[in-house]
């Protein structure tokens, strides 16, 4: 094995040794730094630059096509009621699991008598997560989910039903204008250990190109938009 | 491992074409991803123009690659990572295995890799006693067949349900050898009951990357199972094997090709999952690992780049290229023996692995140029699969009646009046000789060809003949 020292250096004088460039030079290292620096967006689909109603229904639509339920929530009852109908409907056990994020905290979940709310990140065992999204780019009804304390990443992937709430002010058109809200949050240059862009249930066509839902993740995501 | 090579091209092809299975799941391809991406392509006014975008991005970032390399990895380390440099497949596979065993892993579990693939990887670890599970539904049959994917998407489109469902009887224990599983969700049902508990017992996750962000110090996995989140999650370490080409700069640049790749793979619009993971779990995550390692690949890329060959280092490996390959089409994936299938394999496997190896296979084209058409990073796969040819033409491999031929060829092409006047006599003579049919059905020295098929012969005059005739006729 190259020592691990060498091995950059090698590669590093490879690349270099190809481009026929030293390391050295200010002019490839200006245009480096200006092009992380500025971060140019490039083209954005016209279908992101909506205004929100219509971002919104263009979200649902995305959403409905790639196999997600979708509920449009006026107020915070309303949320908690979509979600214990669809538990009702589903005949799923009364136990929903969730992170401590403070939006969530503030439902009115004694609305919902019966379901026991557990904290935390998953384990094999639960059938329900719900997460909180923190923008969504209705170009193709893109939840934009990332991981803290109050977030466990497991939430969206081990249980077979997966709950995002997601507030309609934090709809918007594209990936860049969600990655703009995270730069607003963490920084430039800086991202949480996870960001997961989800855009449906779990699914395969691996064989036959069937198309199959919950192939390892859950196999029904209900989005559920307040506001 | 029933691994063909590409030096036996011919053979495997003529297999591949005889075999029924193959040929009934082949179609799979045709009825799926072609009209997918069709569509998908025209829901996306603005995709010419993103490609143009993506093709720019790529270039520029290949140009400064070795200052992006260095960016990205202040990232990781400050995002609390590691990045291991990796000169050479063995380099790459002894650096994983030095992780496991460090964090003293006994099963591993492995999201889609094809560079994983590239270096060996699971055979490596399994040496050293480290169970390996495949995760992907596709990569997880091909491990228990002990085969190497036939697609760089789309692992098993070589297999029909029935093969799979014979496979899982005999490799999954301890369930009902007569259970259901004639219906495609009987067998992902079964696949996940089995993976789920390799998920939640694995010490170690290995993933590829899509992308590597420079900006951030990211790397992206795009999936529609989920497998590559539970594998980068769950275990309290994640290795991310990926090659040094995969760097873009910033996330607007990855936003542009992510545009461009689902689309051009499957058809979606967007996979269900596209992940940025950057280090390990922050303090106060509830879940994710402890540790987050990169292992970079070079194996031959670095020496690609200033050379004819630059270009094919903007590929995203979206399998767009294959999909619409009327050779792929005909033979799948395995025909080609190597891992890189199809077009874009057939422009890569030569620059990482010689073109001594792999002389077949710039040639098993027929220069219709869908490939070129179709791929998202405007790679110009026929002009570089034409560019190989050249090269081992000019090392004097090809077989002797090709060189001759050509040489014959190339000795009047150079000289237009013996040109013309062999053109002239030999044109007329062959459409006497291949008489009222128009076509041979055999020809001395072009068995190879004639064999399949027939050669059309000359109608009996020169194109010169023709146009001068033509023009005349137009200038009346």
């Amino acid at each position: 094995m190259t020592p691990s020292h060498q091995a950059r250096g090698l590669v590093l004088s490879r690349i270099r040794a190809g481009l026929g460039v030293s390391g050295k030079d200010r002019t490839r290292e200006a245009a480096v730094e200006e092009h992380l620096r500025t971060h140019r967006r490039g083209t954005i689909p016209a279908r992101a630059h909506a205004e929100r109603e219509a971002l919104i229904e263009l979200m649902t639509t995305m959403l409905a096509a790639q196999g997600a339920e979708v509920t449009r929530a006026a107020t915070s009852g309303d949320a908690v009621r979509a979600v214990a109908e669809d538990l009702r409907n589903h005949n799923l056990p009364s136990r929903l699991r969730m992170g401590a994020d403070a939006q969530l905290a503030t439902l009115p979940w004694d609305m919902m008598p019966g379901v026991e709310l557990v904290f935390g990140p998953a384990n094999g065992e639960d059938h329900m997560g719900l997460s909180c999204a923190v923008a969504a780019a209705a170009e193709t009804g893109t939840l934009v989910l990332v991981s803290g304390a109050d977030n466990p990443t497991t939430l969206a992937f081990l249980p077979e039903t997966h709950f995002i709430l997601i507030r309609a002010s934090d709809v918007v058109g594209s990936y860049e204008e969600a990655f703009d809200r995270l730069r607003a949050t963490y920084g430039e240059g800086t991202l949480p250990r996870t960001v997961n862009f989800i855009s449906g249930p779990s699914r395969t066509a691996d064989i036959e190109q069937t198309i199959v839902r919950g192939a390892h993740g859950p196999k029904r995501l209900h989005v559920v938009i307040l506001g | 491992m029933t691994e063909a090579s590409p030096q036996e091209f011919k053979h495997n092809a003529s297999r591949a074409l005889e075999d029924a299975k193959l040929q009934r799941a082949l179609l799979n391809v045709k009825r799926g991803f072609i009209v997918k991406r069709s569509l998908a392509r025209s829901k996306l006014p603005e995709f010419g123009k993103l490609r143009e975008e993506a093709r720019a991005i790529k270039d520029h970032t290949l140009n400064h690659l070795d200052l992006y390399l260095e960016a990205y990895e202040r990232k990781v380390v400050e995002s609390g990572g590691h990045v291991h440099y990796a000169p050479s497949t063995a380099d790459a596979r002894d650096n994983v295995l030095k992780i496991c065993k460090e964090a003293g892993a006994r099963l591993v579990t492995k999201g889609k890799s094809m560079v994983s693939e590239e270096i060996g990887l699971n055979g490596h670890l399994e040496a050293a006693g480290i169970e390996v599970a495949e995760t992907d539904l596709g990569e997880h049959i091909i491990q228990i067949r002990n085969e190497p994917p036939s697609h760089i998407i789309a692992p098993v489109i070589h297999l029909n349900k029935e093969e799979i469902a014979e496979d899982f009887v005999r490799i999954h224990r301890g369930l009902a050898p007569d259970r259901p599983l004639g219906t495609v969700p009987d067998l992902v049902a079964e696949a996940r009951a089995v993976l789920r508990e390799k998920f939640l017992a694995a010490d170690v996750g290995i993933t590829g990357a899509n992308l590597l962000i420079a900006e951030t110090g990211s790397s992206v996995i795009v999936t529609n199972e989920g497998n590559g989140d539970l594998t980068q999650t769950l275990p309290k370490v994640h290795i991310v094997v990926a090659s040094i080409e995969k760097m873009v700069p910033t996330l607007e640049d990855a936003c542009t090709i992510l545009r461009l790749l689902a689309r051009s793979g499957t058809g979606q619009e967007i996979t269900t999952y596209t992940t940025f993971a950057t280090g390990p779990a922050r303090e106060g995550d509830p879940d994710g690992p402890h540790a987050y390692h990169v292992v970079l690949l070079d194996n031959g890329r670095s020496e690609m780049l200033g050379g004819d060959f630059q270009d094919m280092l903007r590929c995203i490996r979206c399998g767009a290229c294959l999909n619409h390959c009327p050779v792929y089409g005909a033979i799948g994936g395995h025909a080609y023996g190597s891992l890189y299938p199809g077009p874009m394999g057939a422009v890569l496997t030569p620059a990482l692995y010689g073109i001594d190896h792999s002389r077949d296979l710039p040639n098993a084209s027929s220069f219709c140029g869908r490939c070129e058409e179709v791929c998202p990073m405007a790679i110009p796969l026929p002009s570089m699969m034409r560019k190989w040819r050249e090269r081992d033409f000019e090392r004097g491999d090809p077989p002797l009646v090709q060189r001759v031929a050509l040489r014959l060829w190339a000795y009047a092409a150079k000289r237009p009046k013996l040109y013309h006047a062999l053109g002239a006599t030999i044109a007329p003579l062959l459409a006497r000789l291949a008489g009222s049919r128009g076509r041979f059905s055999t020809l001395p020295f072009a068995g190879a060809w004639t064999h399949t098929r027939d050669l059309p012969a000359p109608q009996g005059k020169t194109f010169h003949e023709l146009y001068r005739e033509t023009q005349g006729s137009e200038s009346q």
